[in-house]
């Protein structure tokens, strides 16, 4: 069999050559802790910063604004809780967040509302949309927050952030946006999107595993860590910092955002001669909204056929794919966003994500053009529903 | 999740696959809110199962397990048919996932209810001979490996 097709870039991304070569001598010869005087400690600080600047210019913020984190999830608990915890003491405990939000939002979210906070979890259009006037409407006095994903990690719905922090601009509550699966692959402003929190992952534009940050607007009220220890990120992320993925992270963030526009046009392109062929086969549907999606991401559903067969079948054609979030595999419950957006149990079952990008070639797409459509009819052959539904 | 070589066997190529146009006995369970459904054939001669096919929507294990219970039972009697368990199935296939136990359940119920079909339509009781039919799909979040969706 010929090499691996790697569609789940969703999921995780490789680490490209030229981040692991910045990354190598952080883990040798340039060992030192930051937070020591001498040479190499020295060495490690100017390192941070030097990633940090990195992450600043994407982000399109301050140096300062920028704190190193062990992940996306880390980063969603800290903006979500700090700021629960911090506004609580004025008495606001309300949290307005989505339906569709990664499971490190939404379980983060029930956990508060165990202590006490109330949710409000707006529902989602067909095409996995949330308004900015449905955030205006359940804004009350009592909102400590807002959190919306900046774009869904299952159906790669981008949703109207800009519009959604000027709403919260005007109404004074501080909004976060988990953006680990935009940064990196849409442009993505602070400033002029009126964001005051946000998570991002390195790992999901060819950095490494482990390493995260959260952008923290400064001057909002904001608590240190989750976590009590040493002084690092200034005395507001305690635990040694992990130079090598830090300086992977930057490294990725900067190569990610070169030639952007042409390498968005290039998977893009790939992407919708993904949907257009896949979705020439019989009661089939494509998941999310036709433009408004991130430029790697085709969720079809394919009536008649389980998701984790699909899989299976796929991988035995060395094919990587994944059916709704990573995350939920192992559990037998149908993705939370399918469910969102409107689709039945049955169809929600039948789902795949192909997440592509800018390692993808065109002869990757053709060996899935050529793959999918024949794992799905053998699949269907077996189905005893599938009579059913094709005459329907 | 990791499933064993035979899981990925039975799967990839499963035994006994298709419908038996003049079958004695038509069992079918599950259903598609919880992402399986399976459909058992049997013909059956004197007190033998002579031929058993299956049809199922489902996951790698549903597929897999419905494949080794047609094997179980095809060429037995009646009688041996109905002691199969759920767990000889998950034995035959060297073990299953804990979240995938279920799956195993159903292709034990789908034998019964493909037997208790075979009886009813011969005007004979089923439930003596084959016992109530487990409500598979429903059993939501016992903790028993049911599914756990809807």
């Amino acid at each position: 069999m010929s090499k691996i097709v790697y569609a789940d870039n969703a999921a995780t991304t490789q680490v490209s050559d030229r981040v692991l070569q910045k990354m190598l001598p952080w883990f040798s010869s340039h060992y030192g802790n930051p937070s020591s005087i001498y040479g190499i400690g020295r060495e490690g600080r100017a390192a941070l910063e030097e990633a940090r600047g990195q992450v600043a210019q994407a982000l399109h913020c301050d140096p300062s604004e920028v704190y190193f984190t062990a992940c996306g999830t880390e980063s969603d608990n800290w903006a979500i809780k700090g700021m629960a915890k911090t506004l609580a003491a004025k008495g606001k405990r309300h949290i307005i967040t989505t339906a569709i939000e990664h499971h490190a939002v939404l379980h983060t979210c029930k956990a508060l509302e165990k202590e006490g906070f109330s949710v409000t979890y707006l529902p989602v259009d067909q095409y996995g949309l949330v308004t900015p006037e449905q955030v205006e409407e359940a804004i009350t006095p009592e909102t400590a927050l807002v959190t919306i994903m900046f774009a869904n990690n299952e159906i790669g719905t981008i949703e109207p952030v800009a519009r959604i922090g000027e709403v919260c601009r005007r109404k004074g509550v501080p909004f976060h946006t988990d953006a680990v699966q935009a940064v990196g692959h849409v442009p993505v402003d602070v400033q002029e999107m009126n964001i005051d929190l946000l998570s991002l992952s390195a790992h999901k534009f060819h950095g490494p595993k482990g390493v995260g940050a959260l952008y923290i607007r400064r001057g909002i009220p904001f608590p240190a860590t989750l976590m009590e220890g040493g002084g690092q990120e200034r005395g507001r992320r305690a635990g040694t910092e992990n130079v090598a993925g830090i300086v992977g992270l930057g490294e990725a963030l900067t190569e990610a955002l070169e030639d952007l526009p042409e390498k968005t046009a290039r998977v893009t392109a790939m992407r919708d001669r993904l949907i257009r062929e896949l979705t020439k086969l019989p009661k089939v549907r494509l998941n999310g909204h036709p433009s408004l999606r991130l430029p790697g991401n085709c969720n079809l559903s394919f009536e008649g056929v389980e998701g984790e067969s699909l899989l299976l079948l796929l991988d035995a054609r060395d094919i990587c794919a994944s059916s709704g979030s990573a995350c939920t595999s192992g559990s037998l419950d149908p993705s939370h966003v399918l469910l969102a957006i409107g689709l039945p149990h049955e169809v929600a079952h039948g789902s795949l994500r192909l997440s592509i990008g800018d390692m993808t070639t065109d002869s990757d797409i053709d060996r899935i053009i050529e793959a999918v459509p024949q794992v799905v009819e053998r699949l269907r052959a077996m189905s005893p529903v599938w009579e059913k539904i094709k005459d329907n | 999740m990791m499933y064993s070589e035979k899981v990925l066997d039975h799967f990839t190529n499963p035994r006994n696959v298709g419908e038996i146009p003049d079958a004695d006995g038509v069992g079918e369970v599950g259903n598609a809110k919880c992402g399986d459904i399976m459909k058992m054939y049997l013909k059956i001669q004197g007190d033998t199962i002579t031929d058993v096919k299956f049809k199922t929507f489902g996951c790698g294990a549903a597929i897999a397990t419905s494949s080794m219970a047609t094997e179980l039972i095809k060429g037995k009697t009646i009688e041996d048919a109905l002691k199969l368990t759920n767990k000889a199935v998950m034995e035959a296939l060297d073990g299953l996932p804990p979240v995938k136990v279920h799956c195993s359940v159903l292709a034990e119920q789908a034998v019964r209810a493909a037997l208790s079909d075979y009886y009813a339509r011969q005007g004979i009781d089923p439930e003596p001979i084959v016992g109530k039919l487990k409500d598979v799909d429903h059993d939501h979040d016992d903790g028993d490996g049911s599914c756990s969706c809807g």
